[in-house]
């Protein structure tokens, strides 16, 4: 791959596993353009049975990546879900082999906007093809093929992951035995668009951006990034967690500033969010990733009807979703289960009880581990995994 | 949940009814102990709709398949015929529109098993008759304020209804006070019987 990595992308590579494909056959892009060759960063864990019957894919959020259950390259941060994968977890390695992808677009080793266009030997940056949510998991099934791993024992993901395992169950049934799309929707609704409307403009709208060009140019897009990052961190939290972790505490000082300095907690928090974002996340990619959620409507690829989507599906679903969320409210979710129940697929539904907001997915939720541990095991059941 | 607890009498008298193999749809399932049998003793591909979230939550940690939903409004999603059978257990007389559930269970189900408290048993009568106050009884245990029955009927109420409906009867089972199948005539099971499990098809 003709590729100047950056430093966290060597990191993450070093790290992970990867593969090069779309050699002989390139990935034909939702845009029409045929991509390849290209690289997918991923990360196992565990051992795939003789039978092949117990990979699990994960699928991860926007600005997550394959870093599921170990210390992350760039960070130093313990993995995004060690809550749920690791030894005597939900999901055990010893018991499962774990798959995670960084998806098309991403900034972790995986081909995005940070690669060289093979057809120019130049930076792809902004003439990198738009991607969908439907060509991320192209390339994850491609990554299947060349691993020789027939089918998956389950697919899941919150958030953005969940639109992913909606379009594996829909575009490849036969080999999603079973689905755990969480706190998600099956299309990102006119708000969602909005707030990342909001966050692409706040890059562009940064000086060091320099439409995109800005590793060409030595610069980087920092405060814009910042700002994207802090944007959407609110909607990833709750209104009842913000005010019962920062109130109007005042952070460092005893009186207001009658100044611009980050007077209040809740000030300090978002631009500490913000800083860290841009060390281990790219600009451009940061543009692509989020387009693909927006264009994500799962129903209108197939006839403006969702329950289309999952016809003759042989999948068993669990929808998850939690209260205080309301980036993909529970009524998003249950729009899927009600699709489900319309083409008489197998799904349970579980609405979790919390106050932490959308971020709930990622954090210590007995009830969800509950929830996922039944359904895991009743689906093992039924697949014949001891 | 074990796989091996035996379960409540009417609900084992409702598992009964059912073949093994087929496929299920049990509304109002609680904590899913007859789903949990259907699955394990009678290799049903069980399914379940409950309207306590916590009652959702108990049935997918123990591995069962089930949403939350309300019979009075989330049947319409599913297509025809899907299930072999629709189950609704000691739940009509709680539904807003018993008439439109009833012909939603038969519309997505090729079965429908019903379970009520018969409102003509003796105790009820005269309860209402000499005390002169809404009856409570063993089947019945609420006061008439906090009751989630609105919908409550006798034995013949159904038989009418299901006449009027132009729906087969194909069992009816009539119960004691502990669940015990009885056999009587007609006019003295709506007099005796506390509760009644009938099973319906489309005719």
């Amino acid at each position: 791959m003709l590729d100047d990595l950056t430093d966290a992308e060597q990191k993450a590579l070093a790290q992970c596993r990867h593969a090069v494909l779309g050699v002989e056959r390139p990935l034909r892009l939702d845009c029409g353009v045929d991509l390849g060759p290209y690289r997918v960063a991923y990360q196992t864990y565990g051992t795939l049975n003789d039978a092949k019957s117990n990979a699990v894919l994960i699928c991860h959020a926007l600005t997550l990546d394959q870093f599921v259950a170990d210390t992350h390259p760039v960070t130093g941060k313990e993995g995004w879900w060690v809550s749920l994968v690791g030894p005597g977890k939900v999901l055990d390695p010893a018991r499962y082999f774990i798959i995670c992808v960084n998806v098309l677009g991403g900034c972790m080793g995986t081909t995005g906007p940070l690669a060289r266009d093979p057809a120019t030997g130049q930076p792809w940056n902004l003439h990198f093809p738009v991607v969908t949510v439907a060509d991320m998991v192209r390339a994850q099934a491609a990554l299947l093929d060349h691993l020789r791993i027939p089918d998956l024992f389950c697919v899941l993901g919150g958030s953005m992951g969940g639109m992913q395992v909606l379009e594996w169950a829909a575009s490849y049934p036969k080999r999603v035995f079973s689905a755990v799309p969480i706190a998600c929707a099956a299309r990102h609704s006119a708000q969602n668009i909005a707030f990342h409307e909001v966050g692409r403009q706040a890059i562009m709208a940064d000086p060091e951006w320099k439409g995109g060009d800005y590793r060409l140019h030595g610069t980087a897009p920092a405060r814009g990034l910042a700002v994207a990052r802090m944007t959407a961190h609110i909607t990833y939290l709750s209104e009842q967690a913000l005010q019962r972790k920062f109130g109007r505490n005042l952070q460092d000082r005893n009186a207001l500033g009658f100044g611009f300095d980050a007077d209040f907690q809740v000030e300090s928090y978002l631009r500490h969010q913000g800083s860290s974002f841009v060390d281990r996340f790219d600009a451009n990619s940061y543009l692509y990733i989020t387009r693909a959620m927006d264009y994500f409507d799962l129903a209108g690829a197939h006839g403006g009807v969702l329950a289309s989507a999952f016809k003759g599906s042989p999948t068993r679903f669990c929808s998850i979703s939690f209260t205080s969320d309301w980036l993909f409210p529970t009524r998003e979710n249950r729009a899927i289960v009600h699709a489900l129940n319309a083409a008489a697929a197998n799904v349970s539904f579980v609405e979790v009880e919390t106050d932490k907001g959308h971020d709930a997915f990622l954090l210590d939720e007995p009830e969800m581990f509950r929830t996922l541990s039944g359904f895991l095991k009743g689906a093992a059941a039924v697949r014949g995994l001891s | 949940m074990s796989v091996s607890a035996p379960i409540r009498v009417d609900l084992q008298l409702i598992a009964d009814m059912v073949e093994p193999g087929g496929r299920a749809l049990d509304i109002g399932c609680g904590d899913g102990a007859l789903l949990a049998y259907l699955v394990n003793f009678k290799q049903v591909d069980a399914r379940g709709m409950e309207l306590s979230q916590t009652g959702v939550n108990a049935c997918v940690a123990n591995g069962l398949s089930v949403i939350q939903g309300d019979a009075d409004t989330d049947l319409g999603d599913y297509p025809d015929d899907a299930f072999d059978y629709v189950i609704l257990g000691q739940t009509l007389q709680a539904t807003r529109e018993p008439r439109r559930v009833l012909r939603q269970m038969l519309r997505v189900g090729k079965r429908a098993i019903v379970s009520f408290p018969n409102f003509a048993h003796w105790q009820v009568r005269l309860r209402l008759v000499f005390g002169g106050r809404m009856p409570e009884t063993p089947s019945l245990p609420f006061k008439w304020y906090d009751t989630p029955n609105i919908h409550l009927c006798s034995i013949d109420d159904f038989r009418a209804l299901c006449a009027d409906m132009g729906v087969r009867i194909e069992r009816a089972i009539v119960l004691d006070r502990n669940s015990r199948p009885i056999s009587l005539p007609p006019l003295l099971a709506n007099l005796l019987g506390e509760q009644a499990v009938f099973m319906l098809r489309r005719d």
